[in-house]
């Protein structure tokens, strides 16, 4: 600077220049970031993600089969065979697996056909309900791994209804579905109740409550009198009352139940209160920043607990949709089938957005009815299905990687150019 | 060691925040670097040290070209830096602190921690400094914690020290302390970089000033200029640097205050038996160096502490044992320090901060559901009243420059009927700018007859805005003295010295 000295400069001249700085990047803690990235990010990266593990799986499905084994070994005599052998066990493979999902195109006519999407639906509608849960209580800030246990107390609570009492149709039904909602509500609701009271970490209680619902469930499964179906000795439940049956959608051809009606309300209610209600809004608030809720005069420690209650009865929905609906002859302690660990994915893959959890929701119903025909069909393993939703976890859970694969942007550095000015 | 950045550019993405800046600092030369906060001034001190690269430009080093990969680069090459923010171990103890990065280690990997003891002392008797080498960091006053940063800087032989805002967590002694400290480096033929926005320290210590706005050099000033100059350089425009206000009408008391004690959750008093009232159409402020119990009689006022002795009643109604939603329902807003953690959610527009506080019942709220249409004007009128600078009222409060954000905050709490409005630290981190709409705000506030409280660390402040003085120390308050009292004798009470006798009002 000595060597060209610059005076006291005219200010005003300067003053128009202020049009370019901008808040730099919000200091909030890196892993809070993070997190809220992961469970709440931008819809692009859920495709991507969906697509890079789709292209994986075709990887995996192609690297696996027997013929592009065998063509590999004399690739540069026939390199066509090997191409060819690629083709036909990817395409395949993902040709069964739409058609086990969506529409079979080998059966006649439409309402065959149509048959695997409405399977799809029926797959669909515990994940729908379950990922619903845990996106609430994610937009919370809760990680609700709890599914498992909320899933089996609801379900036991609701089937305990259905199978042991005489109710009119409809009623019986009712009275069921409300006693697995409230069964799940309780069971999440002690999770708000033990964090909001004693600081204990939803996670660790959610986990340890899955096991505390999964012996408390195989115990009363073997209890005469309780759950156990009389006169058998299998841990197993008597069916269901026909009063307490959710009803067919499409008839007795199909297996799609009233439940899936139930898990679209569900969608509709949580965007409503999520958006539009006040409950929502104080939802949104804690989840985003406890501290300036706390200040604006929100009660915390009661929307942690509201919030963990709500999320376990949407689960507790999935619960009852199993035994009403799916499997209504009765069942045993595995009747979550791991869906409350599959809603976690779904949340996450659905960015804890009412509609995205939907959309997620369908899709994972359809790798699981897809995933069996694509087994039967090609002989590709069913694991492949695991191994694509998995992979497509992995990519949520790393955006960056999935940025970098797709040359996207980072969000944040863009941001530059939008406030107009700083210096206010 | 000279030390010469040359032509300097840091670009992210499309913003620039470092503009081809050049800057010298002669051997022995203390070169204060005045800037707005965003202005690029600590930007271009990571470029320094090494934390980011710079696009263009160079460091020369004794006229000798520099490449730093990282700060252990600069360290090497000479460069030290005392971070506005201490990057010290709290648990760890000042020896430890010191030698941790470059541990000496003796046969086996044992550290060596004698020598690490022997250089803080050496470097301690250097200076005169008074620093246990044994003490834990955590015990020690925030102005020993600093003398830890510069011992660990000077202990890796650094002939070039960066200062980022070293003043921001001192009182007003330690800060002249600090200031000897400076100039001993200087005569001991240190290069000194001075990152600040106060002027007065800059005038004082500096030998050259360089002016950064927007991340360009805008000038060169004189130490001997006057405030005025400088400010108006730094923002660009002429600035009111005195808060204009006419006397104010006290009315009645308002709040009292009485014989009110703070207990932490740990079981430690942190407000002692303060007594104190506030009348309508007043502004009291409460000074005091960081950390002697103003938060927690802020938050004690809001209903955010759980274990408060003593009575607090507003207008004859009590406050004490009542929750946040009761105490704003009483009329209180409330400003928190730490706008970011506490008075906003980033990622809420600023249509849905502006409600934030409201989330219950009251205009935006009915039978549960949001009026979302209602929201929007209110924003909308909001914003223009404010002069809330953003796109629309749908942008994201952090995507806001601070100076927005502390303006949403004061048109959520200023548009309800207040009974009494508690500022804490309302100007914290803005430019002067901002800092000069937030002040007539609090003014306008006084006027309209509502009893203020300005909690601040800012002797600055607390002179601009006050009508009378409590000044806290150690959780109580030493005493409240009228708002023209010298500084100096603020200063001193603000290191527990009790008010003179001439104490009135």
């Amino acid at each position: 600077m000595s060597d060209k000295p610059e005076q006291l400069p005219v200010v005003t001249a300067e003053a128009k220049l202020a049009d370019a700085g901008t808040a730099p990047t919000p200091d909030e803690p890196k892993s809070t970031r993070i997190l809220r990235e992961i469970t709440t990010g931008s819809a692009a990266i859920s495709v991507l993600a969906v697509v890079l593990a789709l292209v994986i799986g075709g990887i995996l499905i192609a690297v696996t089969d027997a013929r592009v084994q065998a063509t590999a070994g004399y690739f540069f005599s026939r390199p066509t065979d090997l191409l060819q052998a690629i083709g036909d066990s990817v395409g395949g493979a993902y040709s069964a697996l739409f058609q086990g999902a969506i529409y079979n195109f080998r059966r006649p006519g439409f309402a065959d056909g149509i048959k695997p999407l409405t399977e799809t639906l029926t797959f669909a509608t515990p994940l729908i309900a379950a990922g619903l849960g845990v996106a609430l209580a994610f937009r919370v800030g809760l990680f609700n791994i709890g599914g498992r246990g909320q899933m089996l107390v609801a379900a036991a609570a609701s089937g305990w209804v259905a199978f042991s009492f005489d109710l009119p149709f409809f009623i019986h039904m009712i009275v069921a579905l409300i006693a697995g909602l409230v069964a799940g509500a309780v069971w999440g609701g002690v999770v708000g109740l033990l964090k909001a009271r004693t600081g204990a970490h939803e996670v660790i209680v959610t986990i340890m409550l899955n096991y505390v619902a999964f012996y408390l469930i195989s115990f009363l499964l073997r209890t005469p009198g309780a759950l156990q179906a009389p006169g058998s000795n299998n841990p197993k439940t008597p069916g269901m009352k026909d009063t307490a049956v959710f009803p067919d959608l499409l008839g007795s051809g199909y297996n799609l139940h009233a439940g899936f009606i139930f898990a679209i309300a569900a969608t509709v209610f949580v965007w409503y209160l999520l958006n539009r209600s006040s409950l929502g809004f104080k939802f949104r608030a804690v989840g985003e920043n406890p501290n300036a809720a706390r200040v604006a005069g929100i009660n915390v420690n009661r929307i942690w607990i509201t919030a963990m209650a709500m999320s376990g009865a949407l689960i507790g929905l999935a619960g009852v949709s199993q035994v009403l609906g799916t499997v209504t002859t009765g069942f045993s302690s595995g009747i979550d089938a791991g869906i409350g660990f599959d809603a976690i994915t779904v949340a996450l893959l659905g960015r804890s957005r009412p509609v995205g959890v939907f959309i997620a929701g369908v899709l994972f119903g359809a790798f699981k009815a897809g995933g069996f025909s694509m087994q039967a069909a090609q002989g590709v393993p069913v694991d492949i299905v695991l191994v694509v939703q998995s992979l497509i976890v992995l990519f949520i859970a790393a955006p960056p990687l999935v940025r970098a694969v797709f040359r996207l942007p980072t969000p944040g550095v863009r941001k530059a150019p939008r406030a107009k000015k700083a210096v206010a | 060691m000279k030390l010469e950045l040359r032509g300097i550019t840091k670009r992210f993405g499309t913003l620039t925040a470092n503009d081809s800046i050049s800057l010298t600092v002669q051997p022995g030369e203390i070169h204060a670097l005045l800037g707005e906060n965003g202005a690029g001034k600590s930007t271009l001190m990571n470029v320094l040290y090494g934390l980011y690269q710079a696009d263009e430009g160079q460091i020369l080093l004794d006229d000798v070209a520099q490449a730093f990969a990282g700060p252990g680069d600069a360290m090497k090459a000479g460069i030290g830096m005392v971070h506005q923010h201490f990057m010290l171990i709290p648990v760890f103890t000042v020896a430890e602190n010191v030698s941790l990065g470059h541990e000496q280690t003796k046969a086996g990997g044992r550290l060596d921690l004698a020598a690490a003891r022997a250089k803080v002392r050496e470097i301690s008797a250097r200076f005169g400094f008074d620093v246990d080498p044994d003490a834990l960091v955590e015990d020690l006053p925030v102005g020993v914690q600093q003398r830890v940063e510069i011992i660990k800087a000077l202990s890796r032989d650094a002939k070039v020290l960066v200062f980022d805002e070293p003043t921001a967590v001192l009182t007003p002694q330690e800060t002249d302390e600090l200031i000897g400290i400076m100039r001993q480096l200087k005569a001991a033929g240190t290069s000194i970089v001075f990152i600040s926005h106060k002027l007065r320290e800059v005038r004082e210590i500096a030998d050259r000033v360089t002016v950064i706005r927007l991340g360009k050099v805008v000038g060169e000033a004189d130490p001997s200029s006057t405030n005025a100059e400088l400010a108006s350089l730094m923002v660009g425009r002429s600035v009111e640097l005195t808060v204009q206000k006419q006397p104010a009408k006290p009315g009645d008391a308002a709040l009292v205050v009485q014989n009110v004690s703070v207990i932490d959750p740990r079981g430690q008093i942190m407000v002692k038996d303060v007594s104190f009232e506030v009348r309508r159409g007043e502004v009291l402020a409460i000074a005091g160096v960081q950390g002697n119990g103003q938060t927690e009689l802020t938050e004690a006022l809001i209903g955010l502490q759980n274990r408060v002795e003593g009575s607090i009643t507003l207008d004859g109604k009590p406050l004490t044992g009542l929750g946040v939603r009761q105490v704003l329902d009483a009329g209180v807003g409330f400003v928190p320090e730490d706008r970011k953690e506490d008075g906003l959610v980033a990622e809420f527009s600023i249509a849905e901060n502006l409600m934030l506080d409201r989330s219950d019942s009251g205009p935006f709220v009915k039978g549960g559901m949001l009026q979302l249409k209602d929201l929007a004007e209110f924003a909308a009128e909001k914003r223009v009243e404010f002069d809330i600078r953003a796109q629309s009222i749908e942008t994201h409060v952090g995507r806001l420059s601070g100076g927005n954000q502390q303006k949403v905050v004061l048109a959520r709490e200023l548009s309800r009927d207040l009974r009494l409005f508690v500022a804490a630290q309302p100007t914290r981190g803005l430019d002067v700018g901002s800092i000069e709409f937030v002040h007539t705000r609090i003014v306008e506030a006084r006027d309209a007859g509502t009893p203020v409280i300005v909690i601040s660390t800012e002797l600055d402040e607390v002179v601009a805005l006050a009508d009378r003085i409590a000044v806290m120390y150690r959780g109580s308050i030493v005493g409240i003295v009228p708002g023209d009292t010298p500084r100096d004798v603020l200063g001193l009470m603000m290191a527990g010295e009790p008010a003179p006798e001439v104490t009135a009002a």
